[in-house]
């Protein structure tokens, strides 16, 4: 995926104090606009690389529409009607004004448009995700930094075994035993899809993520429904972003703990508490919120097969169902989006970066 | 009259796969409030000592002593807690590079007031007068702007000003320097040890002046230890450097350049075995 620079290197040094102020805020509004423009060039890759994808494809659009049964004149019409007679360049214009008035094209296996779809399918991607990440963080972040912390130590060992069976174990079989064990021996959480049968359709559709939809219409009801139902594929997609994100964690506080102001701040007599979060992992905040957003991006694209599991009406299904329907408007759609995503969130962390590390104003 | 500091044979050991290596075998010395310098090259166990005092050898490395006492305090493998009640509040250090050895991401003067409130236990306001009050008294001239400045925005003298600053606001009666002007231009370099001199006489603190610059020993130190291989081969007055006994200390001096004496190729030190485990050469004065 697009990569903007996250290790942009740190500023020059101390200026005379009366031209500071305005030379840093210079610095800032050049850098805000490169930020903007390095966000519009990527975006116009994107659309390169996914029109040279839908041009490529041994699929040929018109036979799609207009059916193996056509005449050839049906066929020169729906031909003409696409545009594709037009030069390339010319094609491509036409798609990115599509594109940026939101519009995909209408998916063949739906029926409906596909930015329709997107927004049907999206927010239940995302709900998870956001969920499936909250959980790896919370949980993986303080567990990194204690393994680094007491490194070698009894915690150390449980970080190390939990994380090597995040990295290897196939996440259907997990999902399998958990929907078995949580759901069908343990009646625990709720089985497939998003909500139970009875709640289905009950609450105003506003955001598209259930759990927000039901707090704001102030449904308990359908909230702790929907909550049981998403818990087990969170938990799950939690664990792999724990594993990563607690792994990548360990080894950035380690490379701080060693570093000559950890000595410093031992000098002063600090706590070993204070030592550790008020030092050392201050200093860690921007490489691990690269991470988090990483991960977070692949929690996005690639939670399939955890959709598949638990019958999760979500982006994953949608474009792995619309690829084996050589459904290009849709696949394509959703790659726009997927990629769309992970700028965004690079652009994001790439703003948290400069607010949170006093070099890189 | 007991030494402010009383070290009598301190080794400090770390396991390895063949056995455990000692990085510091027997060293003894008192501090009285004067300014002693540590020389040696380096892997000679000054920087290590300097640790051993202050409780820093990390585990697996281990500490040993005959006696380690503060005030005639035995302050040898205190437990943690106690320990951290001791550092920074009575024993502190300076490290060799300030672009290192200061935080980031922490304004300098956040990190003066983090010890100070710590130590004093006073408020915001008293440890932020307080900040400002050593900034000027390690002549920095516009304290308020290197308050709130990042490490990487002021120079290296300055960030080490700052640093023995921190170091002195919580009023410590001991400073350890690890080769506090290693990292620093010549230029900088006197006038920091200049500041550092005066504060520390001001307080009648116990200085220990841990270098591999024998000159800059000798004009900066009352009394010098020479240090090879984890052992004290010499101890004398800075002022009879020049009258060492030591073969190993006549060998340091004669690998410096002189003006006064110059030569056509500077004579290259050779080590003898026989150095690491031979008695030092003059025996410690009769009070000890």
């Amino acid at each position: 995926m697009t990569n903007t620079d996250l290790s942009a290197a740190p500023g020059p040094g101390a200026s005379p104090p009366s031209s500071r102020r305005g030379a840093r805020l210079g610095r800032r509004m050049r850098s805000l606009g490169g930020l903007l423009l390095s966000l519009a060039l990527t975006l116009l890759g994107l659309l390169l690389v996914t029109f040279i994808i839908g041009r490529v494809m041994p699929i040929d659009p018109v036979l799609k529409v207009v059916g193996e049964r056509a005449t050839q004149a049906q066929y020169e019409a729906a031909r003409l009607a696409m545009g594709l007679d037009k030069p390339l360049w010319q094609q491509f214009l036409v798609y990115m004004g599509e594109v940026l008035r939101g519009d995909f094209g209408r998916s063949i296996s739906t029926g409906h448009p596909v930015a329709q779809d997107l927004r049907r399918v999206f927010p239940a991607t995302f709900e998870l995700a956001a969920l499936g990440t909250l959980i790896g963080v919370c949980v993986g972040v303080p567990l990194g930094v204690v393994a680094a912390a007491r490194r070698g130590g009894w915690i150390d060992q449980i970080a190390r075994v939990v994380a090597l069976v995040g990295y290897s174990m196939p996440i259907f079989w997990l999902g399998l035993m958990g929907l078995l064990l949580f759901y069908g021996i343990l009646g625990w959480v709720g089985g497939p899809g998003r909500q139970g049968i009875v709640y289905d359709g009950m609450v105003p559709e506003m955001t598209g993520m259930i759990l927000v939809d039901s707090l704001l219409a102030g449904d308990w009801g359908a909230f702790r429904d929907a909550f049981s139902h998403i818990i087990l594929p969170a938990s799950l997609l939690g664990y792999f972003s724990l594993a990563y994100v607690s792994r990548m964690t360990r080894s950035f506080m380690l490379e701080q703990l060693s570093a000559e102001y950890i000595t410093t701040a031992r000098v002063k007599g600090l706590s070993e508490r204070r030592v550790v979060w008020a030092h050392a992992f201050r200093n860690i905040l921007v490489p691990l919120i690269t991470v988090i957003a990483l991960s977070f991006g692949s929690l996005l694209e690639g939670s399939v097969l955890t959709e598949i599991v638990f019958s999760w009406p979500g982006l994953g299904q949608y474009i792995t169902k619309a690829l084996l329907a050589a459904d290009m408007n849709a696949v394509l759609g959703g790659t726009v989006l997927i990629g769309t995503c992970f700028v965004a969130l690079n652009i994001l962390s790439d703003v948290l970066y400069r607010t949170l590390d006093p070099r890189a104003k | 009259m007991t030494p402010l500091l009383s070290v009598r044979d301190l080794r400090v050991s770390f396991p390895t796969r063949s056995g455990s290596f000692q990085a510091v075998r027997g060293v003894s010395f008192d501090l009285g409030r004067e300014r002693l310098g540590v020389v040696g090259e380096s892997g000679s166990g000054k920087s290590m000592t300097g640790r051993a005092i202050l409780g820093l050898v990390r585990p697996p490395g281990k500490v040993t002593a005959e006696r380690l006492e503060l005030d005639g305090e035995s302050i040898l493998n205190l437990p943690e807690r106690r320990m951290r009640k001791l550092r920074g509040a009575r024993i502190s250090m300076v490290m060799q590079d300030p672009k290192f050895s200061l935080n980031p991401v922490m304004t300098i003067g956040r990190q003066i007031m983090e010890s100070y409130r710590l130590h004093s236990g006073q408020g915001g306001q008293a440890a932020r007068d307080k900040a400002l009050d050593m900034l000027r008294a390690v002549q920095i001239r516009d304290p308020e702007r290197v308050f709130d400045a990042y490490p990487h925005e002021i120079s290296g003298g300055m960030g080490q000003r700052a640093m023995i600053a921190m170091m002195l606001a919580p009023d410590p009666e001991i400073l350890i320097a690890d080769e506090p002007t290693s990292a620093l231009d010549v230029s900088v370099r006197n006038e920091v040890l200049r500041i550092m001199d005066k504060l520390v006489r001001d307080r009648g603190m116990g200085l220990i002046f841990i270098s591999h610059d024998l000159n800059l020993v000798g004009q900066f130190c009352d009394r010098v230890l020479i240090m090879y291989a984890g052992r004290v081969v010499e101890e004398l007055p800075a002022h009879d450097l020049h009258a060492a006994r030591h073969p190993y200390t006549q060998g340091l001096l004669n690998s410096l350049p002189r003006l006064d004496q110059p030569v056509e190729r500077l004579s290259t030190l050779q080590r003898q075995d026989s150095w690491r485990d031979a008695d030092i050469a003059t025996p410690l004065p009769g009070g000890l």
